[in-house]
């Protein structure tokens, strides 16, 4: 057991502390999305979507505050932020149950990790596709 | 006493009470239990093959754990090729594997007992379940009773300060009411609001409609809607939700596939949630999967450990559970609300956020409804209820509320009652009025600045003021659809929603949906138990975290909250109450000076120190004037003179009657209080030993008064009285005991101690 630990995260939150440090993920600085700049049509959906880095900063401090499981989350959905939004509704689909065959979903993680450079979610399918396997989840025709 | 011999005993005892006359018939009293709310209900006894045990079935695995090589090999008694696609994920995900065979050896009534312990911290609870086993969890909780749960649960819950969640649906699905009524729960102080759509293609319009009146109430409140689980992410990704709940999990395979999910098919959409910037917790309680006909012989407490373990393994920051839609089926069963409440607690212990239920009608009994409510209440979850009605139940999609609109006020009482913090504060009417007309009037913008079918002045009046969506006029909902159809395949997304309340006047609100937009660049409320205040600061388990350690420490209602919560707006000022207070205009009291002992046979009527002068009204408003004429002519009546009287010295009842009975000529007087309390007392009797009490003032009549006073007389003259005619209202102590105390404490304040009872020429012009 790990005893007490300090729950709070130094540096967090962000919107409090380091706001201005903060970027969306098309790059923009948080603190030059106005409202002006909206009205003007000078916003696009990029602008006001979370970042990988920031992702991962924030994995961090749920780290540091003793949360692991859900710094390992935030961890993947910083790989996913490099996900179009098609591409992830897809990759759901892919893993509910009988929806792929074992070697779908090894090139399924195979691709993820190598066209987003996402590491650890590939892992996650690779995962699911041996414990699929396994327990019987695959789609039925690979059996 | 009598002694008998041996063989008269015996035949005494032989001697048999008569059975069976009348106890074949019904009880009525049997008949009216029968028909009350409780007995709607239906009750079972446990059947644990089929999962319809809510705790520590006979199936139930004992608690095991064998870590070979850096990994779980064996788990609650099945080994690793019989895991199933459940037990797999925990053990990959769930299980801290550091610390796991000291935790796993500790006593699980050692265990229970830290839950309970203020000196041992919440942190160090989290670390020892961190590492157990499903079974061990559930043994564990096993062990304790609902008030210590309760105790645990003040510990356990992870944000300091509990909160609450508001359901906002209608059944006619208008926009300009889903906006009034979400900006009424923003304001009404709910953290988070969340739909749903009896029409699912309906869900754009619902979810902007929230949004917008949402931000109207309260900048800062999180909004959500429950849809099917592509479509919900869709409307994430426009920024038409800040979070979701609908990732359901169950605790065994075949319900997770009647789910059409997998722990990991979920798990990857928590993470896919999350890279957008969408906080998400998971789904799930007691009662799901024997309802889905696949319990498979375990207790419902050990299969919700199961899904608590795999919320947790697949990194969700929490979970709403306390069985949910369920509720029905563990109510129906011994120590189910025991069970759903010992499942809220384990998802707290975990670390996990709790929305905890009450949401989804748990009983027909008002009774069973609120004591089920208060293991939740009372301790404080991060969310008391996975979803409050602001609607009639009638407008409640979710298939009708729990508590609803017209509970808001019980639940305000509640919390100034118990001096809790259940996340609602009182409101004014008019405040209510017209933030919901903002909030209407924002959406009414928002439909014309982006071109979606008009709502009209008439259906934002409609909804400033309406009860339910029946006082709403109906709209082109094939008008509706298409639009709604349009906007959702547009690349329309909130930012375009900030622009048209900008445009239209809305500046306030355009500026709140911008930042909760900015707010998912930045990603702090993705944290355990997260909400914001009213300033965009996020509250959540790293910045705010829950340290209750017993007496004086964690939350507590004090400050301004407590002035806020106590703060009703029915509370009347107790000043105000009797300020109003006058003399009777219709009596005239003569004062003649001390009173003497009457020498021929009369009737006394000894009044209060109050009485005519300060005070003019009895609790049952009757006027003075009234009230003494009447006694009077009962009196006379009955062929005897009145005499009135004041005591000043005292302002007891017993006191004035005995006051006045000692100067009778007959012995015998009334007396009668301000408020209208009454007695007959007779000289030489103790003073509580009076003739005939007339002691709930607000159920007296005139008639009553008038018959004390023939009874008065006939006691002086050696008649039988007559019954006194009254009503009954049991309920008028409870509505007047306020008034009564505020009354007699005035006439206490003109008690002069050393003043002689005065004599009173009563005239009534």
């Amino acid at each position: 057991m790990s005893g007490k630990e300090d729950k709070i995260a130094p540096g967090f939150p962000l919107g409090e502390r380091h706001r201005d440090d903060v970027r969306a993920n098309s790059g923009r600085p948080l603190n030059d999305l106005t409202l002006s700049d909206v009205l003007a049509g000078n916003a696009v959906e990029a602008d006001v979507a979370i970042s990988a880095d920031t992702l991962m900063m924030q994995a961090r401090f749920a780290e540091e505050a003793g949360y692991h499981e859900v710094a390992r989350n935030l961890t993947r959905a910083a790989e996913m932020t490099r996900i179009p939004n098609e591409e992830l509704l897809r990759l759901y689909e892919s893993l509910r149950p009988g929806r792929s065959t074992y070697d779908q979903l090894l090139s399924l993680c195979q691709w993820v990790t190598s066209e987003y450079d996402a590491e650890h979610t590939g892992a996650y399918i690779r995962e699911a596709a041996d414990a699929y396997r396994d327990t019987g989840l695959l789609k039925v025709d690979d059996l | 006493m009598v002694l008998r011999d041996a063989s008269g005993l015996d035949a005494l005892l032989s001697h048999r009470y008569p059975e069976g006359t009348v106890t074949h018939a019904r009880s009525k009293r049997f008949q009216k239990l029968r028909e009350r709310d409780i007995n709607k209900e239906v009750f079972i006894r446990e059947w644990p093959e089929l999962g319809l045990k809510v705790m520590d079935s006979p199936g139930d695995p004992d608690p095991s754990l064998t870590i070979k090589d850096g990994r779980i090999v064996e788990m609650d008694g099945r080994v690793e090729s019989e895991f199933d696609a459940i037990d797999r994920f925990i053990a990959l995900h769930a299980i801290k594997l550091d610390g796991a065979s000291e935790a796993m050896q500790l006593d699980s009534l050692a265990i229970a007992r830290m839950l309970v312990d203020i000196n041992v911290s919440q942190r160090e609870v989290m670390d020892v379940f961190a590492s157990l086993t499903p079974a061990r969890i559930a043994q564990v909780v096993g062990h304790l009773n609902v008030v210590e749960m309760m105790m645990a649960m003040q510990k356990m819950r992870q944000r300091k300060q509990p909160a609450d969640q508001a359901h906002v649906t209608n059944w006619k699905e208008n926009p300009a009411l889903l906006a009034a009524d979400a900006a009424e729960a923003g304001l009404r102080g709910f953290a988070e609001e969340e739909t749903t759509v009896r029409v699912s293609r309906m869900a754009p319009f619902s979810a902007l409609a929230l949004l917008v009146g949402s931000q109207v109430g309260r900048p800062g409140v999180m909004t959500q809607i429950s849809c099917e689980e592509a479509l919900n992410l869709r409307l994430a990704m426009k920024g038409l939700a800040t979070y979701a709940e609908t990732l359901s999990v169950y605790g065994t395979i075949p319900s997770f596939l009647d789910g059409d999910d997998t722990p990991w098919s979920k798990g990857l959409l928590a993470s896919a949630y999350a890279s957008r910037g969408v906080k998400s917790r998971f789904t799930s309680g007691s009662g799901s999967e024997a309802l889905m006909g696949y319990g498979l012989g375990w207790s419902m407490l050990y299969l919700e450990v199961r899904c608590l373990l795999m919320v947790k393994g697949a990194g969700s920051q929490g979970v709403q559970n306390g069985s949910i839609s369920c509720i029905a089926l563990p109510e129906s069963l011994p120590d189910g609300v025991r069970g759903v409440f010992a499942e809220n607690l384990v998802a707290a212990a975990l670390g996990l956020e709790v929305a905890a239920g009450n949401d989804a009608m748990s009983s027909h009994s008002q009774m069973r409804k609120t004591a089920k409510l208060m293991l939740q209440m009372l301790p404080g979850t991060d969310f008391i209820t996975s979803g409050h009605s602001v609607m009639p139940r009638k407008d409640n999609l979710f298939g009708g509320g729990n508590f609803d609109a017209e509970d808001m006020d019980d639940w305000l009482v509640i919390q100034r009652d118990m001096q809790i913090d259940g996340g609602l504060r009182p409101v004014q009417e008019d405040t209510v009025q017209k933030i919901r007309e903002k909030g209407a009037r924002a959406i009414q913008a928002v439909f014309g600045e982006m071109g979606f079918p008009p709502i009209t002045d008439a259906e934002v009046e409609a909804a400033v003021c309406a009860f339910s969506s029946d006082d709403l006029p109906d709209r082109d909902s094939v008008a509706d659809l298409a639009a709604a159809d349009a906007f959702l395949d547009s690349d329309k997304t909130a930012l375009d929603v900030v622009a048209a309340l900008a445009r239209s006047g809305f500046k306030d609100v355009a500026e709140s949906v911008l930042e909760m937009q900015r707010q998912r660049v930045l990603g702090d409320y993705l944290h355990t138990s997260a909400i914001f205040d009213k300033d965009f600061k996020v509250q959540c388990a790293l910045n705010t975290p829950n340290d209750y350690q017993g007496p004086g420490s964690g939350y507590r209602v004090a400050g301004e909250t407590w002035q806020q919560i106590q703060n009703i707006p029915q509370a009347l000022d107790p000043q105000k109450l009797i300020e109003d207070e006058a003399p009777d205009g219709d009596l005239v009291l003569h004062r003649l000076g001390d009173a003497l002992e009457g020498q021929v046979p009369e009737v006394v009527v000894a009044v209060g120190p109050a009485f005519g002068t300060v005070i003019n009204r009895t609790l049952a408003d009757l006027s003075h004037a009234e009230v003494l004429s009447a006694i009077v002519e009962g009196i006379e009546a009955e062929g005897l003179p009145a005499r009135v009287v004041k005591v000043w010295h005292g302002a007891d009842l017993a006191d004035i009657g005995l006051s006045g009975a000692n100067l009778s000529g007959s012995g015998i007087a009334i007396g009668l209080q301000s408020k209208g309390t009454a007695l007959i007392h007779k000289k030489g009797l103790a003073p509580l030993n009076n003739l005939e009490l007339l002691s709930m003032a607000p159920n007296l009549s005139l008639e009553s008064y008038r018959t004390l006073g023939g009874n008065a007389a006939c006691y002086a003259t050696n008649r039988a009285p007559h019954p006194v005619p009254m009503s009954i209202d049991n309920m008028a102590r409870l509505r007047l005991i306020v008034h009564t105390t505020l009354l007699h404490h005035r006439e206490v304040r003109q008690i002069i101690a050393d003043k002689p009872v005065e004599e009173l020429e009563v005239m009534f012009p």
